[in-house]
């Protein structure tokens, strides 16, 4: 049954790679929901959350894969239940429509929102949480026209109380 | 007291040229194949210091590079390096690279690039190689700074030998190679990285040893990861104790004897009969460095479904990829097999191995005897082949092109010695054969090597008996001509209603080519004349051309047809 998996891969900050990984999607047919790449905790590291929904063999087999990479030091996959993920949104509407009403205001208090920047012309609204979430803010404003709207990849960390890397690091010394 | 040398060598001033053949000195290469060009200028230009050291072999067209690289290291065990300048050059090479990626074959394959400022800027035969290999390399690199290359060199090697080998390349701008540094070689010991060999579990050792302890029909299925772990007297060893019946994939013949009694033959959609359909009777299967490819499997739903598979392999990725396993043993073959033939009883299959002999009855009598002692009257591939192992023993090194007569050559040579079949497996490429016979006879000149080709894909490389007439490597071609593109031939017989699409060959007169290039050589149309022919070929002090023309529209059998489960194997 296919499902969300998050892989996360950490690697060698090396020219390249990045095309590397996404080869090995490409060459499988596997599309990718979400992709972020993004200096780890560890000094030099670069840490990879890529967001798929792909079968449990078709994720163990990508992510074997992708640790198979000279430069990659250590690939883990895991369900949604394993990590706490996030990703941020941005909405910019007319400030015109935030000041005619106290509706947008509203909005943005009760869903966690905040509120960036506002101009004259435009207001940059931010809410982090869930894809959901950020997808629901989005249809909401929309009502009152959303002239840009953007998110981030989603960045996860497990539930697991220690980095999987650092642990994997101490053991390789 | 002596004061300890703890002082390092002192660092020299090079270019960067210079520094791409020293290290290449370094890494102990001896022979490369490559072809110069624009932006490797400089390289060729250090080279040309260096020939007493380094023979440069130069090939008629890139893609001869590589797989004469290929044929070198799959002799020899060593490295094999290719060069080839950029643009055209690179992209020449990468049929080879591909084929060496399939097959695992350690390869490092050095490529000229125009200068860093011009990178991007779509400059003449500039081609972004990079990107181009990166899914058929192991590892690849541009190096845009002199200092950059030696350890760029040194990483290389490193990466292609060790582990499940493979191939590298190295991209250097023209800039890094006219650019001056200091040298001072350091070889690459390892990469925080990387971890090419996993650690032997003992417990995964102990697993399997009781799996098989307790096994009725156990069944083993060796690939190259026996010659390439440089395992085969610990192999010999495990198969001996176990007394296991062993089958070979393409890539794993010659690691086992032909001869040993426990060798029951080969796997796979062109392989032998008992081997391909006890995979579906045997109640554990051990799989010792092989990867379950697809023209073993058949139909995987339907492959060994009622067996418990031990998978014995250095690639965790390997690992339940097409194969579901009970046990996986990652690690190196050479030092897991021992750990494991300690813990097995001493054993023998008499019954089980019975079945086997029952099968290669039937296949001798279906298939095997009309093929090597024929009695129409066009010869046979299989007969020819079977001549030339006698006559030579079984101490040949065979390398293959591909096709009808790689299957035929690949079932019916008998080797005594491991290294001894050079194949295009994973890739099937054609073209594969004759340049891969030079880089064979350079890395093991002892050796008879013989080459069996067919008149299509000698054809693909037929240029590279130019860098036999130049090197004289004293290579043995054997040309099974049917002037037919014969295995596709085969396939629209049985599966497109013999309709005979692009495949009859009108040919050239193969032994005049070959005259113009000084290779002696002669054409038999005759079963007569085929004995003293081999003869005058093998005893012929320098590379020979023999042609043999077989019948049009012979067969290779037995066949597995695509998607068909190996149970459905037909033998007509």
């Amino acid at each position: 049954m296919e499902q969300e998996y998050t892989i996360t891969a950490f690697s060698e900050n090396s020219i390249g790679l990045l095309n590397r990984v996404t080869i090995i999607f490409t060459r499988r047919q596997v599309n990718i929901e979400s992709l972020t790449v993004s200096q780890s905790s560890i000094p030099g590291i670069s840490k990879f959350t890529i967001v798929v929904k792909v079968t449990q063999e078709k994720v163990e087999k990508v992510t074997k894969q992708i640790e198979k990479l000279v430069e990659v030091l250590k690939a883990f996959y895991h369900t949604n239940d394993e990590i706490i993920q996030q990703e941020i949104a941005l909405y910019k509407v007319p400030t015109e429509k935030l000041m005619s009403s106290n509706e947008i205001e509203n909005l943005v208090r009760k869903s966690g929102a905040r509120i960036l920047e506002v101009t004259p012309d435009y207001t940059v609204i931010e809410k982090t949480g869930y894809k959901a979430e950020t997808q629901e803010l989005f249809q909401k404003l929309d009502a009152y026209g959303v002239t840009q709207f953007t998110r981030s990849g989603t960045v996860a960390v497990t539930k697991n109380p220690k980095e999987l890397l650092t642990e994997y690091l101490k053991e390789l010394e | 007291m002596e004061q300890k040398e703890t002082q390092k060598p002192a660092s020299i001033k090079v270019t960067g040229s210079q520094s791409v053949i020293k290290s290449l000195i370094e890494e102990g290469v001896e022979i490369m194949f490559g072809y110069p060009g624009g932006q490797i200028m400089p390289i060729y230009d250090a080279l040309y210091d260096f020939t007493d050291k380094i023979n440069h072999v130069l090939v008629r067209h890139e893609q001869g590079a590589a797989h004469a690289a290929q044929g070198y290291a799959r002799a020899t065990g060593k490295v094999g390096v290719a060069m080839a300048t950029s643009g055209p050059g690179a992209t020449n090479l990468i049929t080879g690279i591909a084929d060496a990626m399939l097959d695992s074959t350690p390869l490092v394959c050095i490529t000229g690039q125009v200068g860093a400022m011009l990178l991007g800027t779509d400059a003449f035969q500039e081609t972004d190689v990079i990107g181009i290999s990166m899914p058929v390399t192991k590892w690849n690199v541009q190096v845009t700074k002199a200092e950059d290359i030696a350890p760029a060199i040194a990483k290389a090697f490193y990466i292609a030998r060790t582990g499940r080998p493979g191939p590298v390349l190295v991209d250097i701008t023209k800039n890094a190679q006219f650019a001056e540094c200091d040298f001072q070689y350091k070889k690459c010991e390892g990469i925080r990285s990387y971890i090419p060999v996993p650690k032997v579990d003992v417990n995964k050792i102990d697993q399997a040893a009781k799996i098989i302890n307790e096994a009725k029909k156990p069944y083993i299925l060796f690939g190259q990861g026996v010659i390439l772990g440089s395992a085969e007297k610990e192999f010999r060893a495990f198969v001996e104790k176990s007394g296991i019946p062993a089958a070979w994939t393409l890539l794993g013949n010659s690691s086992l004897p032909t001869s040993h009694p426990l060798n029951v033959g080969m796997l796979g959609m062109h392989g032998n009969y008992g081997p391909n359909i006890k995979c579906n009777e045997c109640d554990v299967l051990i799989a010792i460095g092989m990867r379950f490819d697809d023209r073993v499997t058949g139909d995987v739903k339907r492959f060994a479904k009622q067996a418990k598979v031990i998978h014995i392999e250095i690639d965790p990725a390997e690992i339940d990829k097409n194969v579901k396993t009970e046990v996986a043993v990652l690690g190196d073959v050479k030092e897991s097999l021992p750990l494991l033939t300690e813990r097995i009883k001493t054993n023998n299959h008499e019954a089980w191995i019975g079945e086997f002999k029952k099968c290669m009855d039937i296949e001798y009598n279906q298939v095997i005897k009309k093929d090597i002692h024929p009695e129409k009257e066009g010869m046979t591939m299989g007969e020819v082949i079977r001549r030339i192992t006698d006559k030579t023993k079984g101490d040949a090194i065979l390398v293959t092109d591909v096709g009808q007569h790689q299957m035929i050559a690949t079932r019916y040579f008998k080797f005594n010695k491991t290294r001894s079949c050079i194949t295009s497996g994973g890739l099937g490429t054609m073209g594969f054969g004759l340049p891969a016979s030079i880089g064979a006879k350079m890395g093991a000149p002892d050796r008879e090597v013989i080459l069996v080709v067919g008149d299509g894909g000698l054809q693909m490389t037929i240029q590279e008996m130019g860098t036999i007439f130049q090197t004289g490597a004293a290579v043995k071609i054997v040309l099974l001509n049917n002037n037919f593109l014969g295995m596709v031939r085969q396939w629209q017989q049985m599966f497109f209603e013999k309709r005979y699409s692009s495949v009859e060959l009108i040919n050239p007169d193969f032994i005049t080519i070959a005259k113009g290039y000084s290779i002696e050589g002669q054409k038999v149309t005759s079963r007569t004349n085929i004995d003293n022919a081999i003869d005058t070929m093998l005893n012929h002090n320098g590379p020979y051309l023999l042609e043999v023309v077989v019948e049009k529209e012979g067969n290779v059998f037995p066949m597995v047809p695509a998607g068909c489960s190996v149970s459905e194997i037909r033998l007509e």
